[in-house]
């Protein structure tokens, strides 16, 4: 860590004030600094005092920090801060629009929507209907619904290449209301129930007591359960950007659906895209709004349609990530065609090594809807064998399917077969 | 008692820390607020708070957590074995009473006291250190309990009533980062990101904790295996590695590095195959020749 040189303290009287204000630079610079962190840091100040001026440095330090991300943050405003707060002031108000940025999002509005459309245009997919008045399209979807429930079935298969820009957004609307259903996790902890294994001696003892000591029955438990975490790794290179799409309405979905008690489905889900480097989108897609959830995205992850570094970004996830996103055993879908242009030996290294600290990994492959697909890329070659599970998702259907593979452990897709292709071709 | 005064009592100990841990643990102290140690694994977290108890001379409680912990793991459970026995006993001697038996059985002769319940209690030496560690193995609803239980010091057994700490007691969370901690529980608490030491502090952690070492080989090591932080592992070696790592190749009676004896030694430093499979042969000769290099200067 950097020690803090010389710095200029300001009045005694004034300091109380002064912290009062660094505390709201802080808040402004997105630390979440609120009236009872700024209470505890005039307390340690006033315990620590000023035996050397460092000191005061790291005293702040404690109180204000919360995350190793914010150091650089609160190391940056500290410096400019101290030397004089009215040029801090100057300073912040230049810097408000890249450090807003949190707050700023929280007004999914029409802007947002645009932009979002905006973004997809400008990707050269094809561009977002006019969204009708709500009602109008409400109506519309439930006359398609129930009087041509074919057109609904055809729509379900349709590659999303292949569908016209109406078909998109119906198709859209469908991943909406998919849910992607999972199986909990029995834990450690256990709970009361009538019917379980375990006897449960506190309860039967407290039950006994109020019949004087007369064991009546048996009070039992059972393990509780948990629910995995998904963490999602969609690939936006070129390749993939149609699927891509899709498949993002749909992680949206599910990241937003909260159900209760029995359903209540994922415990986390985490998102990140990565084409030439890896973006982390988790934030984003907890907004409620799809458009603003994606073209918040959007925003960060840059490289919509370049190249794709899988390898790369695989080793960036697995160094940076893995270990904070995946300790609690989640299950990691990978969106990717396969198509990397890296050295196969190093794409393997790192899908075995996700596929270690993963429950399961699932990849979804769009190019397997082709009939005639063999593994003759590189990547698709190294990626093959470290993989739970392989899947087409191409279309509504198959990623309805996914359901299936997700909750069936013995379910390996479609890589039985192309690991015997593999075999056949050596 | 001052910042210099926790940094001279925890070097009493052995345990070299910099100005900065130094104050935290100052203001922890004196403030009587939780201690919240963040960082990688390795880099002394779970030491502090044992050099800690030893040198103020109060009990070290520690509470290792996992997944699943819960109250009756963490806090207190009832012998319900003896329990089970005394009413049977009673029964036996034909006195059975309902609320005697209520009032006798739900006392603290039958209550097994977990962590968190110990730390609540008075201790001979003053107020224990109550070490919470690896707090981000847990789930969240034991963070959500943590969080009530370190905001009021108390602890309520509906059949005993409230216990409440006479003192609070000193506590020191660490967590490795495999999951963000929940900010409510952070908030409460001072909050240190423990990182991986400079080359001269290293050697200071190096000569307390291994002291056989001689100067140069302590360099060497030292040198190499911040050298090898630099390197794009999957984890990277923390100081505790290099403590296991200089006792091994004293054990070894090595005096002077070469990449060989790297090679054969590298499960001391390095815990993941990719990591130690990288570093075999000719890249562990480049690494030794640039710290090598790096401590010629000097």
């Amino acid at each position: 860590m950097p020690e803090y040189p010389d710095l200029p303290l300001p009045e005694d009287g004034k300091l109380v004030h002064n912290i009062t204000h660094f505390g709201r630079a802080l808040r402004r610079a997105g630390l979440p600094i609120g009236p009872g962190r700024v209470q505890t840091a005039i307390e340690a100040v006033a315990a620590a005092g000023f035996t050397e001026k460092s000191d005061f440095y790291w005293v702040l330090h404690a109180c204000f920090v919360n995350r190793p991300e914010e150091r650089a943050i609160f190391h940056q405003t500290f410096r400019l801060f101290w030397r004089d707060p009215r040029y801090m002031e100057q300073m912040m108000a230049l810097l408000l629009p890249a450090l807003r940025g949190v707050q700023e999002e929280d007004r999914a509005a029409e802007a947002a929507k645009r932009a979002a459309e905006a973004l997809l245009a400008d990707a050269g997919m094809p561009p977002v209907p006019e969204t009708p008045e709500s009602g109008d399209e409400e109506t519309r979807i439930e006359i398609d619904a129930t009087a041509t429930a074919s057109a609904d079935e055809r729509l379900r298969t349709l590659d999303f290449e292949q569908m016209s820009t109406e078909e998109a957004a119906a198709a859209r609307r469908m991943l909406g209301r998919l849910s992607l259903p999972v199986k909990p996790l029995p834990t450690r902890r256990l709970r009361p129930d009538s019917r379980g294994r375990r006897p449960d001696w506190g309860r039967t003892l407290r039950a006994s007591l109020r019949t004087g000591g007369e064991i009546a029955a048996i009070a039992r438990r059972r393990p509780a359960t948990r629910w995995p975490a998904l963490v999602v790794l969609c690939d936006i290179s070129g390749s993939m950007a149609a699927y891509s799409r899709m498949v993002l309405h749909f992680v949206h979905a599910v990241a937003n659906r909260q159900g209760q008690g029995q359903n209540r489905g994922w415990a986390k889900v985490h998102a990140f895209t990565f084409g030439t480097r890896l973006t982390n989108i988790t934030r984003h897609l907890r907004q409620r709004d799809v458009d603003a959830a994606l073209a918040a995205a959007g925003r960060e992850a840059q490289d919509w349609q370049g190249g794709t570094r899988i390898g790369e970004s695989l080793h960036a996830f697995n160094r940076d990530w893995s270990r904070r996103v995946m300790a609690q055993g989640a299950v990691v879908l990978l969106i990717t065609d396969g198509l990397d242009r890296g050295a196969p030996a190093d794409l393997a290294r790192e899908m075995e090594r996700l596929r270690l600290s993963a429950r399961r990994v699932v990849w979804i492959n769009p190019l397997l809807r082709w009939d005639g697909f063999a593994p003759r890329a590189q990547g698709v070659r190294a990626m093959l064998p470290h993989v739970d599970t392989l899947r087409t998702g191409h279309s509504v259907a198959s990623l309805e399917a996914l359901a299936e593979a997700l909750s069936d452990p013995k379910d390996h897709g479609e890589q039985a077969r192309l690991i015997g292709m593999l075999g056949a071709e050596n | 008692m001052s910042i210099t005064a926790v940094q001279a009592l925890l070097a009493g100990e052995r345990y070299v820390c910099s100005r900065a841990l130094a104050t935290v643990n100052f203001l922890a102290l004196k403030l009587g607020r939780p201690l919240f140690l963040e960082g990688e694994a390795g880099t002394g977290k779970t030491e502090i708070a044992k050099a800690l108890a030893t040198a103020l001379g109060r009990r070290l409680i520690r509470l290792q957590c996992y997944e699943g912990l819960d109250a009756a793991a963490a806090v207190y459970e009832w012998n319900f074995a003896a329990q089970m026995i005394a009413i049977r006993a009673a029964e036996a001697a034909g006195g059975a009473d309902r609320d005697l038996m209520k009032s006798e059985l739900f006392t603290e002769e039958y209550l097994i006291e977990r962590p968190l319940l110990q730390a609540m209690r008075p201790q001979a030496g003053g107020a224990p250190v109550l070490l919470i560690d690896e707090v981000d193995r847990t789930d969240e609803p034991f963070e959500a309990f943590l969080l009530e239980a370190l905001s009021d010091f108390q602890v309520t057994i509906p059949e005993l009533g409230t216990i409440r700490a006479p003192e609070p007691p000193i506590v020191i969370l660490t967590s490795n980062r495999t999951r963000e901690v929940h900010d409510a529980l952070k908030r409460r608490c001072l909050y240190h990101w423990v990182d991986y030491p400079g080359f001269e502090r290293e050697i200071e952690i190096l000569q307390a904790r291994a002291p056989e070492a001689s100067e140069t080989l302590s360099r060497e090591i030292v040198a190499f295996v911040q050298r090898l932080r630099t390197e794009d592992l999957f984890k990277k070696p923390g100081v505790a590695e290099t403590i296991d790592w200089a006792k091994c190749l004293l054990a070894l009676d090595v005096l002077t590095l070469s990449p060989e004896v790297i090679s054969d030694t590298l499960g001391a430093i390095l815990k993941y195959q990719d990591d130690i499979a990288r570093l075999q042969g000719m890249e562990a000769k480049r690494i030794l020749d640039e710290a090598r290099k790096s401590l010629e200067p000097a």
